[in-house]
């Protein structure tokens, strides 16, 4: 890069933060008290802010820099295609022990690590197949639902009540669920299917918050904001186990689940349906003259999004055995957008590795665990700007093709 | 091929009203099996509309639009859905390309194999040897419909990184996936030079004779028009104005006085 | 009994609950002043959205943390010039100030980190990228301040010649109708006689021709963003004062039953933000007084659900036809 461009980035990133820094100065600086007519004043956070802001206003620069450049040379032609994580996923020297590791780790997790560690990983988990799962309607067919948590709110309020109610079990429930979800979203999808892009965002974003609000204030039936607690674990053949067998237990299913979810959503990219959602995805006015039926794609990616967060609903109902509506808020749905962004989306594999990231390293990092929305802002903000394609850029296939004539 | 006098799509009497806009008013059109029937006149005059007319993108005002698909029953087709439009045998393209960017050329003739394949939501997460199968004859197809547009090489490039031409055949092509008996043309060869306007002619030319298809096409181009098409119907303001062979239309007083006598040079 | 308004669900209420045997007239005057007042604050927030969306096509989500952010800059300079043993009237005029300039610069900020840099992208893009500028405001005020409710010092006096109307017009909501009023007509005035409103006219209807007569039209939508940022930041202020309480979490609400309004209205529309913002505070307070409160939100939800799906253009917008 030549000097003159660093000066001038430098420049550049010294009047951001300074302007940062003045944008900031009250929120950061003063804490008042009208109660008690005081004011206190931290000035230490404005040295932080200045310096921090100038790193990552320089930052900023250098990768904007970087993306115009990428996509001059894009332009030109003359682009290096695979990043370097592409690169190392693409090899499969590299992959397949990667892999069986992962497996070899993933069996005998529970046993090795503690049960708190255990859940952990469940949590993360059911965020990998509900990342999936929202990877269906908004990464394969484009739409972008903003209310994906409402099923999620089906599935565990499902389990939750039927068996407060009836003393249904995880296992009898769980099939319900999924019917009950894939109801949901066909419920979901048929009032949105005329609307265009951020029409539909915002529309299912206020089904999702009506949801939510009937939960909250039907107290009769879904007992009100205090929720339903005391949820059976999932039991086999009537054995009941204890706290800490049935969350080794719940990690098996989860684990069963993943795999069933991953090679599920695999199987749907590359075939007829999957194509169809893609071109859906790309142009509606294209696919549907070209005969597909919009409105049957739009119903089942809605429909299959749906049930698989319903599914995971009653797991995650079974597993903390309380819901309540505090847990079904936008931030939810805000959370598992995120992971789809960031993993890339489209991508089974991005979705995963993003779904660890945003569930995993905050948990890892427990000094950080107070920013952690707010670091989910800011990676939503940065992927769409530097890397709209995410971890994982998506590939397409190439298939194999019998050359005889027709 | 043999021309017969069998209609593949009869359109009587078509309007089409927006509101207080008179967008086609009273289009008699007819496309009979194996002809090439071009569509012209000025921008505006309601070409394109017409086009969506007859594919279900608009529902007409007043007329019926009959198609008479390969089994050779007659098809009232007013307001179908676009989809069963094409599903039905009539594929269109359209003025402003409209391809899939981020798939590949196969793909996006791939997806014109959709409405004659049928591998559901199960037959996807099974992939039995049916789907299989299915699957394969896709691919090989489309192959070959690139072949037939020249695209062969190009098979595993995105759409989007085509140039301007190759996109314009790689809509053809999918068209053409969808096995139909009538191909709605809209300019094809707008932003072409004359090499390549050259070459497209004769590719539809072959194409008539390989598929079996009829061409209804919108163009402006007038010497692709008048050295490719069997009859010309020429529109202004949403009517008919005139209607016969090249040589007839380019005689008529009325469509001279309407626009023709400009090269157009595309 | 005074319904409670949305911003404080469960807080305290800071005037005490008159009963219903006040009689029709003056029930049915509460809820009129009341959806007037509130639906005047949803107007200021509304014409944010819709001249955004006007002019760049995106629905600006952070837009009710600019909102909430306006009505923090407003306590702060309340809380220091408090301490330093101002007069209320001056403070509420500095503060309106101040919270104006600051979240004027906080929209115009906003717009240059999250949505100039997509400005061709696919329209996912800087959807996503607004819903993330939104969270990462809310957590960013959350962090720097609290996560709890702090009180807002009463800023507007109680003036003598309303006490015979205070049962059913507070003087602060007065006062927020004419403040609202008198911000809307200098916008409106703005927008139809000044080089800058002309220019945002044109950006609005088509940017490319705008640019090519010579339109900025980075400077367009960065005053776009600055006025309905500016717009916002008086609602906060007006409304926290009111209200007596503020919170990190209440430009969400605030935003979405904003954005209901000026959808309601037509999108785009400026007179429609208006409109679109009195009917929906006035349905909500009908609603809320006569029907139930607890389901007032849902209220707001479902009309937002409704009008999307059945009638998108809204009253005043237009239909926009997509040409295939």
């Amino acid at each position: 890069m030549a000097a003159s461009s660093i000066l001038n980035n430098l420049k550049k990133s010294a009047i951001a933060s300074l302007w940062l820094a003045f944008l900031t100065l009250p929120i950061m600086v003063i804490r008042v008290d009208t109660v008690e007519k005081t004011v206190t004043w931290r000035w230490m956070h404005l040295a932080y802010m200045l310096a921090g802001s100038f790193v990552l206003a320089l930052f900023w620069h250098f990768m904007m820099d970087r993306r115009d450049r990428g996509a001059a040379a894009r332009a030109a032609g003359t682009s290096q295609a695979a990043s370097a994580l592409g690169r190392v996923l693409e090899n499969p020297k590299l992959v397949k022990p990667l892999l069986a590791m992962g497996f070899l780790v993933a069996a005998v997790f529970p046993y090795v690590f503690s049960m708190y560690q255990t859940n952990i990983l469940i949590s993360a988990l059911i965020y990998v197949v509900l990342g999936l799962g929202l990877n269906i309607t908004v990464g394969l067919a484009g739409l972008l639902d903003l209310g994906y948590v409402a099923f999620y709110a089906v599935g565990a309020y499902a389990y939750a009540l039927l068996n407060m109610h009836f003393q249904l079990g995880f296992w009898t429930v769980l099939p319900l669920a999924a019917i009950m979800g894939a109801f949901f979203g066909l419920l979901l999808g048929f009032p949105v299917l005329r609307l265009r892009g951020d029409y539909l965002a915002i529309v299912t974003l206020g089904f999702g918050q009506i949801v939510r609000l009937v939960l909250e204030n039907w107290s009769s039936f879904s007992q009100g904001p205090s929720g339903i607690s005391n949820i059976a674990r999932p039991g086999l053949f009537g054995i009941n186990y204890s706290v800490e067998q049935a969350t080794t237990y719940i990690y098996y299913i989860m684990l069963a689940l993943v795999i069933l979810t991953i090679f599920i959503t695999a199987r749907l990219k590359d075939s007829r349906i999957g194509r169809s959602w893609l071109a859906l995805r790309e142009d509606e006015i294209a696919c549907q003259a070209m005969g597909i039926d919009n409105t049957k794609a739009k119903l089942m990616a809605f429909a299959l999004g749906a049930t698989l967060a319903s599914v995971m609903g009653a797991v995650f109902a079974a597993k903390t055995t309380f819901v309540n509506p505090a847990s079904f808020t936008f931030m939810e749905s805000a959370m598992i957008l995120a992971i789809v962004v960031l993993g890339g989306m489209g991508s089974v594999l991005g979705v995963i590795l993003g779904a660890f990231l945003l569930i995993l390293l905050p948990e890892y990092m427990r000094a950080f665990s107070e920013y952690r929305m707010l670091i989910f802002g800011a990676t939503m903000i940065l992927v769409m700007v530097f890397r709209p394609q995410g971890l994982i850029r998506a590939k397409r296939k190439v298939y194999k093709i019998n050359t005889e004539a027709a | 091929m043999e021309q017969t006098n069998t209609a593949v799509l009869s359109v009587r009497n078509m309007s089409m009203n927006f509101g207080g806009l008179r967008a086609l008013s009273e289009v008699d059109l007819e496309v009979r099996q194996g002809e090439v029937v071009a569509l012209i006149g000025p921008n505006g005059a309601g070409k394109t509309t017409f086009f969506n007319c007859i594919t279900g993108i608009y529902t007409p005002t007043e007329g019926q639009v009959l198609a008479y698909p390969r089994d050779g029953k007659e098809k009232r087709i007013n307001g179908m859905r676009t989809n069963l439009v094409c599903e039905l045998g009539m594929a269109r393209t359209f003025q402003n390309i409209r391809l899939f960017p981020s798939m590949t050329a196969l793909e996006n003739v791939m997806i014109g194999r959709h409405c004659r394949t049928k591998a559901g939501i199960l037959g996807a997460i099974l992939r039995g040897p049916g789907t299989r199968r299915e699957e394969q004859d896709v691919v090989d197809r489309s192959y070959q419909l690139l072949k037939k547009v020249g695209l062969e090489q190009v098979a595993n490039e995105y759409s989007r990184n085509l140039p301007y031409g190759a996109q314009r055949r790689l809509e053809i092509a999918r068209a053409l996936a969808t096995d139909p008996f009538l191909l709605l043309l809209d300019e094809p060869a707008a932003g072409m030079n004359p090499q390549e306007t050259l070459e497209l002619k004769e590719m539809v030319i072959k194409i008539r004779e390989e598929f079996q298809v009829s061409v209804l096409l919108i163009e402006h181009d007038m010497k692709m028009v008048m050295s490719l098409s069997d009859r010309i119907y020429v529109m202004e303001y949403g009517r008919v104005i005139s209607t016969g062979t090249p040589a007839e239309v380019s005689a008529d007083p009325q469509v001279i006085r309407a626009y023709l006598g400009e090269e157009s040079d595309a | 009994m005074r319904p409670v308004p949305w911003f404080c669900k469960g807080k305290a209420v800071r005037d005490p609950p008159r009963g219903r045997q006040d009689g029709f007239m003056e029930y049915f005057l509460q809820l009129f002043f009341g959806g007037l007042s509130r639906g005047s604050v949803y107007a200021l927030i509304a014409l944010g959205y819709t001249m955004v969306y006007g002019i760049i096509e995106l629905i600006n989500f952070a837009h009710g943390e600019i909102y909430m952010i306006g009505a923090f800059m407003g306590l702060i300079v309340a809380g220091v010039l408090t301490a330093m043993g101002w007069p209320t009237l001056s403070i509420l005029v500095i503060a309106l100030i101040i919270a104006v300039l600051y979240s004027a610069a906080y929209g115009y900020t906003v717009e240059k980190i999250a949505y100039k840099p997509l400005r061709g992208a696919p329209r996912l893009s800087p959807l996503i990228s607004a819903i993330g500028m939104s969270i990462l405001l809310q957590n960013y005020i959350m962090l720097a301040q609290t996560p709890d409710f702090l009180p807002f010092p009463r800023l507007i006096p109680d003036l003598e010649f309303m006490e015979p109307y205070a049962n059913f017009l507070a003087t602060s909501d007065l006062f927020i109708i004419v403040t609202s009023i008198a911000v809307m007509v200098a916008l409106t005035l703005f927008i139809k006689f000044t080089r800058m409103g002309k220019a945002m006219r044109a950006t609005a209807q088509n940017r490319k021709m705008a640019m090519l007569v010579g339109v900025n039209v980075d400077q367009v939508i960065s005053a776009t963003f600055i006025i309905g940022s500016a717009l916002a930041a008086v609602g906060g202020v007006l409304i926290a004062s009111h209200i007596g309480q503020i919170n990190f979490v209440i430009g969400f609400l605030a935003g979405i039953k904003a954005f209901t309004a000026a959808v309601l209205g037509g999108i785009g529309s400026i007179p429609g933000a208006v409109l679109g913002g009195l009917v929906l505070g006035w349905t909500e307070s009908f609603a809320a007084g006569y029907v139930s409160s607890d389901y007032e939100d849902v209220f707001a939800f479902l009309l937002l659900v409704l009008i999307l799906i059945f009638r998108p253009a809204g009253l005043l917008g237009k239909q926009r036809a997509q040409k295939v």
